[in-house]
Formats: structure tokens, sequence, C-alpha cells
């Protein structure tokens, strides 16, 4: 019996898990350290990383670009609040199904979108996945029965626990379950893109015509990506959902679906862990910015909210992009490794796909 | 007296296997030079440094004296150095006609003239001249990738591999229109290609290339006739 | 009838304007291979520009003026100062770096000019001229249609029979090829920027007067249908943006008139997901055939 091959950054499964466990205590032991406004963000951060995990495997495992993941997360909310809505029972049974219930509707259109994409490379998904978060509003405006138009959809309170409300408070409760339902989706993409299935997208990445020689079928790979990348978002919209009691489509707009991007990028394309600082980064950041300018004039401070957090994050987004193409993540890596040893260019070089000849 | 094209001590790449190492060339004006060798040998980087389209990391190249260093690569084709480049370069998407005035670009008011006459020394072109680039034959597109040199009135060409995938009566009259050029015209050209026994008949001298390096330098009839030279690097 | 007939005139202005739009998209994709996603931006920031400059002289050809020159402007910055740095190998570099600059350019106006919708007035009658008793179009419809032919016919005579045409699609299609011919390539790719940029800027400026009015993401809509109308065209053909334009323009008057305008976003999705899925090379591409 040989050993299975691994790609260099491949981890055997046991390992995955075992490290997935560890950094999930981790963080729900650092809940207590928390106070409820940080434990917020936390939540934030943990609904936000579903999405940017599953954008920057899509991207970096199968060279698509997504400009539309804020759809999808909009999509999973959606599943979940009416699901959650319609359900007999309460507690956290209601809770798990409906999480669920998101998952399979962002499946579904995430399948769809995908089907629309595979024979595409990056620019036609991105314009694709655009339009999609553009037509959003009008989406929730025109079966507005269901979905309520702007307003959106208001679910029910979901309390801490019984057993715990003594010791938790509800922020901390809401960050715990986003930790948890974030660890799961980025512990699957992690073994997703730890196996075969991995090994065919990058192949499919690097050169498509390639790949099809040597009998991977191209179009599926693509497919399959593009609605693990969906699921991994419409969790992270379902937890934010769970979060905010509620989901309309003014919260899921193109200026959010690009935060997500730059979150991606400057955290290293193709890196969970840089996904996860990226979000970090991406709740942070209008927040610090919110407060420095605070102090000033209504009407300047009117002016500044929003547009200076989004003004840096484009700045930022192209130095990134112009200097540094590896991002946070490349950046913290580039300076563990020691200097006489080789660029590795496995990961972090090669995710864009050479194109030119797939053309 | 000093050849219209001279090469000195060119080098490319870095470290222990540089691409091209100490080459030495040179091609008097109206002659043919033949450079050949196995594939690998350096041939059409050797072609692509002269045009500047790969750096030199040592070396001079001047062309009637005057050192390129310094020139740039559309200026080169200005200064009379012509570069048909591997596989050809038609531009598929435009026609023929639209090729030819593209090698003319800034041929001012005689541009006209010379398209005429490559449409005379190709005459397969003229029946052909609205046709787009991709739907020509291999030989079509060889010729019109010569005759766009041409129209620029080029003091040196550079060719590379046109006899590559092209039926051998197709090969012989490409390379019996350069030798009529460089005889009437005195059209300088340095040719690289695969096809020895081809290049050779045609050149006046010719130069071998093996592994990055000039291993002989001689007029073409005593090449073609060095048995050790021809198993050793040519292959035939 | 009459309904139909005037939806249909409109539809075609609106048309018109789009196929503008997506020919500045084309224009890019050919040049240098990128999908310009900035390019409702910089339309949107030249339209400022002409909102400010009419609002100074009071005179609305100076301030189309002053919108054509600052979209070259920035068309021009735009390729030396960014996307000069997208990697040539990777397509998605030049999609991000636009990105950025969409964030960057669309905040600096939120900042500069604040969220509300500013009308924009043009010296025109809105109200539709009455032919043979049905209503058609207005007189500001037929500016508009007049101006995109123009504006054709123009980069059609440009890139057909002249020598600086030529260089820029030999360019295109064949840089390295190009450069041995002497064609300064660098200069061309440049020059297809300041040009989509003008052509760009114009259409958001023939179009914003027609909407709500003028704010920081008034061409979101605009991109996505012009993106719309360049897939549907594809992206390689000037000739399918064209009638792309006028196609998804008559489609998107046909539904906002009998559906409702609330439609229209879910409309233009649908059409995309079609055609992506049936013709994802476009309705008018020869390019797969030419890569021969």
């Amino acid at each position: 019996m040989s050993r299975p091959q691994r790609l260099p950054g491949q981890r055997p499964l046991a390992r995955t898990l075992l490290l997935a466990a560890g950094w999930t205590l981790v963080a729900l032991l650092g809940t207590f350290a928390l106070d409820p406004f940080r434990n917020y963000q936390l939540a934030l951060v943990a609904a936000y990383l579903c999405a940017t995990a599953g954008l920057t495997v899509l991207v970096g495992a199968s060279g698509q670009l997504s400009l539309g993941h804020a759809a999808l997360m909009a999509v999973g909310g959606y599943g979940y609040a009416l699901t959650s809505n319609a359900l007999p029972f309460g507690g956290v049974a209601r809770f798990v199904v409906a999480l669920l219930a998101g998952a399979l509707v962002s499946a579904v259109v995430g399948l769809l979108l995908g089907l629309a994409a595979a024979r595409l490379s990056g620019p036609y998904l991105a314009g694709l996945t655009l339009a999609v978060v553009v037509a959003l509003p009008a989406v929730a405006s025109t079966w507005s029965t269901v979905l309520h138009g702007d307003q959106g959809v208001q679910t029910a309170f979901e309390g801490v626990p019984d057993a715990l409300r003594r010791v938790i408070a509800l922020e901390q409760w809401q960050a715990m379950v986003a930790v948890v339902v974030a660890a799961v989706v980025v512990t699957g993409l992690t073994v997703l893109r730890g196996g075969r299935f991995g090994l065919r997208m990058q192949a499919v990445r690097d050169d498509e015509v390639a790949a099809r020689l040597s009998g991977i079928p191209a179009g599926r790979v693509k497919v399959l990506a593009f609605t693990a990348s969906s699921v991994a978002a419409g969790l992270g919209g379902a937890v934010l959902c769970f979060v905010a009691q509620a989901v309309s489509p003014g919260a899921y707009t193109v200026g959010f679906s690009l935060l997500l991007v730059v979150a991606v990028v400057i955290g290293g394309l193709g890196s969970i862990l840089g996904a996860a600082l990226g979000s970090a980064v991406v709740v942070l950041l209008p927040w610090l910015i919110g407060r420095l300018t605070a102090g000033l004039p209504t009407d300047a401070a009117q002016r500044l909210d929003g547009n200076l957090a989004v003004l840096v994050f484009g700045l930022l987004l192209i130095t990134v992009m112009a200097l540094a193409p590896q991002g946070l993540h490349g950046a913290l890596t580039a300076r563990r490794r020691p200097i006489d040893e080789p660029v590795r260019t496995e990961e972090h070089t090669k995710v864009l796909v050479p194109t030119e000849e797939q053309r | 007296m000093t050849a219209l094209l001279e090469v000195r001590g060119l080098t490319v790449g870095y470290g222990g296997a540089p691409v091209l190492r100490d080459v030495d060339l040179d091609v008097p004006a109206g002659s043919i030079v033949a450079l050949v060798g196995a594939n690998g040998a350096g041939k059409t980087t050797l072609l692509r440094t002269l045009s500047a389209l790969v750096p030199a990391t040592h070396g001079t190249v001047r062309l009637a004296g005057r050192d390129l260093a310094a020139v740039s690569v559309e200026d080169r084709v200005r200064s009379g150095l012509a570069h048909v480049p591997e596989g050809r370069g038609v531009v598929a998407e435009l026609t023929v006609d639209e090729n030819l005035r593209l090698g003319g670009l800034w041929r001012g008011a005689d541009r006209r003239e010379a398209i005429a006459e490559v449409y005379a020394l190709f005459e397969p072109l003229a029946r052909r001249r609205n046709h787009a680039g991709h739907q020509l034959s291999g030989g079509e597109r060889q010729m019109l990738a010569l005759g766009r040199a041409l129209v620029a009135r080029p003091t040196v060409l550079l060719l590379d591999e046109p006899s590559l995938g092209l039926a051998p009566r197709v090969v012989a009259q490409i390379m019996g229109v350069l030798r009529g050029l460089a005889d009437r015209t005195g059209l300088t050209v340095l040719l690289a290609e695969q096809n020895v026994v081809g290049a050779l008949s045609v050149a006046d001298h010719g130069v071998v290339l093996g592994l990055g390096e000039v291993v002989a330098s001689r007029p073409a009839h005593e090449l073609a006739a060095d048995e050790r030279l021809r198993h050793a690097y040519l292959g035939f | 009838m009459d309904r139909l007939v005037f939806l249909l005139g409109t539809g075609l202005a609106r048309g018109a304007v789009l196929a503008l739009f997506a020919l500045a998209l084309v224009l890019i994709w050919r040049g240098a291979r990128v999908i310009n996603f900035a390019q409702g931006a910089m339309a949107v920031v030249s339209t400022y520009v002409a909102f400010e400059v009419t609002a100074l002289t009071g005179s609305y050809w100076l301030g189309l003026l002053a919108a054509l020159v600052s979209g070259g402007v920035l068309g021009f910055a735009v390729e030396r100062g960014v996307m000069r740095f997208a990697s040539p190998r990777s397509p998605l570099s030049g999609v991000i770096l636009a990105i950025g600059l969409v964030m960057v350019l669309q905040s600096a106006l939120g900042i500069a000019f604040g969220p509300d919708y500013r009308p924009m007035r043009v010296p025109f009658d809105d109200s539709a001229v009455l032919v043979g008793g049905v209503p058609l179009l207005s007189p500001y419809d037929l500016f508009v249609l007049v101006t995109a032919v123009v504006v054709m016919v123009v980069l059609a005579v440009l890139f057909r029979w002249t020598s600086l045409g030529l260089q820029m699609r030999a360019a295109a299609f064949a840089p390295e090829v190009s450069r041995l011919l002497g064609v300064r390539v660098s200069r061309t790719v440049t020059l297809g920027w300041v040009l989509s940029s003008v052509v760009g800027s114009l259409a958001a400026l023939l179009l914003v007067p027609t909407s709500l009015g003028l704010n920081p993401h008034a061409t979101d809509s605009l991109f996505v249908l012009g993106f719309t109308v360049a897939v549907v065209g594809g992206l390689d053909s000037p000739v399918g943006a064209l009638v792309g334009g006028v196609v998804v323009g008559v489609a998107m008057s046909l539904v906002t008139g009998y559906l409702g305008a609330g439609l229209v976003p879910i409309a233009v999705l649908g059409l995309l997901v079609l055609v992506l899925l049936l013709r994802p090379a476009g309705l008018f591409a020869a390019a797969a055939a030419r890569h021969a």
C-alpha cells in the first residue's frame, strides 16, 4: 500500500479536524473575555468568514471571481428566516432546521448560477454575479407577498437556551453560535479543497484544456465549486439573520458584496486564514473610522459616514493588488520563511488563471 | 570591411546556463547568413534578442555601425531591422491588405509602391487581398509575413523558421525568392532554420549554434560538406 | 398600438445609449483583455464634471464638452496609474483593480457631493413628438439617437479606414507582432482607454437626465445593462454591441412599459443567464473560429 499523495499545503483529514476543533475551542473560550459589543462584532466576523471563506476557495481554487456573494448570503438569510417563521416548534431545533434550509436554498441558487457560468472564465462570472446582486431589491419587491419588499423578513427571537441563561449573555450566545457555524463551514471547505475535488479544481484553474484532456469534467467541477461556495455564503447569511433577527435587501448591496471581495483580496486570495483576517478588517475598520469621525460636525460626518471607509478599502484593494497580490497572509508567511528557501508557488501566486490559451 | 549587422559577445540569461553565451556573428551586406542548429540551440532567442524582445545580459549589436543598445523594439524596425517571428505572426483577424499596410506604417509615400511590389512577387496574395489572415494556407501566410516585412524595405531581414510546416515545393519557392532578392536588391538576410539543407543551399555563409554557443562559422557550402559537424550538430 | 410604437421609439433611444456604453467596454476588452468594471464609476465622475460646469456657466454644451475632456483625462490616468499594475498572467487582477477604483471614485464623489439625487436638465423638450397622430420620440430621444449614431460612425471610420485605427486593431489582436512592425503598443493601449472612457462618459451623460438624477451610484445599473449588452453581442464585436444595445434597450423598454420598471433588473438577469447558457460567446461572435 502506498501512502496517499498530497500536494504541499494539504493536511491529513484527522489533523484538519483536530486543528479545527482546537481553533473553535479557543474562539469559544475567547467569547468569555469579550464585552457584549465585542461579541457582537465577533459574531459578524464569523458570519462574514463563512462567505469570504467560500469566496476565497472559489477564487483560489477555481480561478473564478464572484461579485455577488452578498446576494447568496441574502438567499441563505431569506431561506433561514422564512423556514424559521414557518416551523411549529422553537428552540435550538428550529435554529438548526432553518439553518439547513438556508443552506439548501443557497445551494439551489448557486447551482443554477454555476450552470450558467460553467463555460466561462473569470470576468463573465464576475459580471453575472454583479447582475444578481443588483437585481436583489427588485426580486424582493416583485415577490413581496413572501419576501416583503424593502422591509424584508423579521424572524422570531432566538434567545439563550434556559440551561445557559445564567452564565451567558445574548451577544455571547450569538457569537458562540456564529463561531460554531463558521467552524463547520471552514472545516468543510478545507476538507473539500484538500481532497480529490481540490486537486481537480486546481487542475481546471491552471489549465482547463489540459484538465479536460486528462478526463476531468471541468464544467462539473466549476459548477460544484460555485455551489459549495454558495452554500458557505448562504450559511453566513443565515447566521447574520439569526444575529440581526431580520433579513432585508438593503443589507446586501453591491457595496457589501465588494466588501467581501476586499476581505478576500487583502487577506490573500485563496487563503482561508487570510479570509478570516480580511473579515476582521472589514468589520473593524469601518467601526474605527466611525469613531474617529464621530467628533466632526453633522454635515461632514454624514458625508464621511460609510464613504470614508469605502475609500480606504478601495485604496487598500488597489495597493494590495498592485504591490502585494498575496495579501496579508502572504506577507505573514513570507516573513516566516527562511531566506534561502525558494518561494513556494503552489498556493498563492498561481491563484489566478492564465487564460491566454483558454480563449 | 565591417558587416552590416555585427554581433559581439552577446549573452542572454543569468547564472550557470545562459541561453546564449558570448555569441559573435557577422552578416555582411547583401548576403544570406543561415543560422542553423538543433531545437533549443538558441536560434529564436538570438533573433528575439536582436530585435530587443529579449534583453541581452552582455554584448553589443551594431547595425551599419550604429550601436542598438538603447533602441527599443519599435524603433529597431524603423532603423531597418525587420523580424519575421516564429510562427509567422500574420495577424489572423486582419485582411491580407491590412497586414501589408501594417508593414509599411511609417513608410510614407512609397508605401503603395512597396505593397504593389509584394503583390507582384507573391502572386497568390494578390488574389486574396481581402481575405482575413486566418483564411490563408500555411504557404500563403509565410508569403504574407515575408511580404509584410519587405514592405518596410528593411536593410536586414531576420527570418525565424520560414520553412516550418510547409510543403517542400513551397519551401523551395520561398528560398528562391530570398536568394533572388539578395542578388537583385542587395537584401541582407539572417535566416534561422532547422531545415539545414534548404537553408545552406541558398545561404552564402552558415553559422552553427549549439547549446547557446557558436560552434562553427564558415561558408555555407563548406559547412554542408563537413561530415563531422553534420553528425554532431545538424543531425544528417 | 400607440403605446407599443412609443415604447419601441424610447427603447431605441435607450438602446443607443446602452450600445455606446457597451462599445466602450468592447474597446477596452479588445485592446487590453480587461472588462473595465470601473467604467460606470469613471463615467459618473465625468457626469459630475458636466453638472458642475453647466451649473457654473449655464451652458449644457460646455458641460458636455467638459465631460468628454474629463473622460479622456480619466481614461489616461486610470490606464497609466492603476491598470498598468494588472498582472498580464491573471485576468482577475484587472477586475479587482477596477473594483478598487469603483470604490475609490464612488466614495470620493459621495464625500464631495453627498448622496442626494441631483436632477440634470437638458436643453430639449422631453414630451414626445406626434408622428401621424402617434407619439413616437421626444426631441431629446432624437438627440440621443443622432449623437450615438454619429459617434459610432466616427469610431467605425477611425478603426476601419485610418492608419491609427489599423494600428490599434493590430495591437489588440497581436501585441508582440505589432511591436515588431513598429507599432507603439503601449501608446495604442492607452489611447484605447482614453477613447473608451470618452465614449462611456458620453453614454452616462446622455442617460442620467432620463433617470432619477445624478448620484454617485447613478451608473450602477447602466454598467450592468452595458455588460449584458456586451455579453449578448459578444465582447469582441463592436457590431454585436450595437445590435445587442438595440435589442436590450427595446426589450427593457417593453418590460418597463408593460410589466413595470421594477422588473427590469430581473429581466436583465434572466437575459444574461439565458445568453450565457445558450450562446456563451455572444450572439455575434466569430472569435472562436478566428483563433484557428
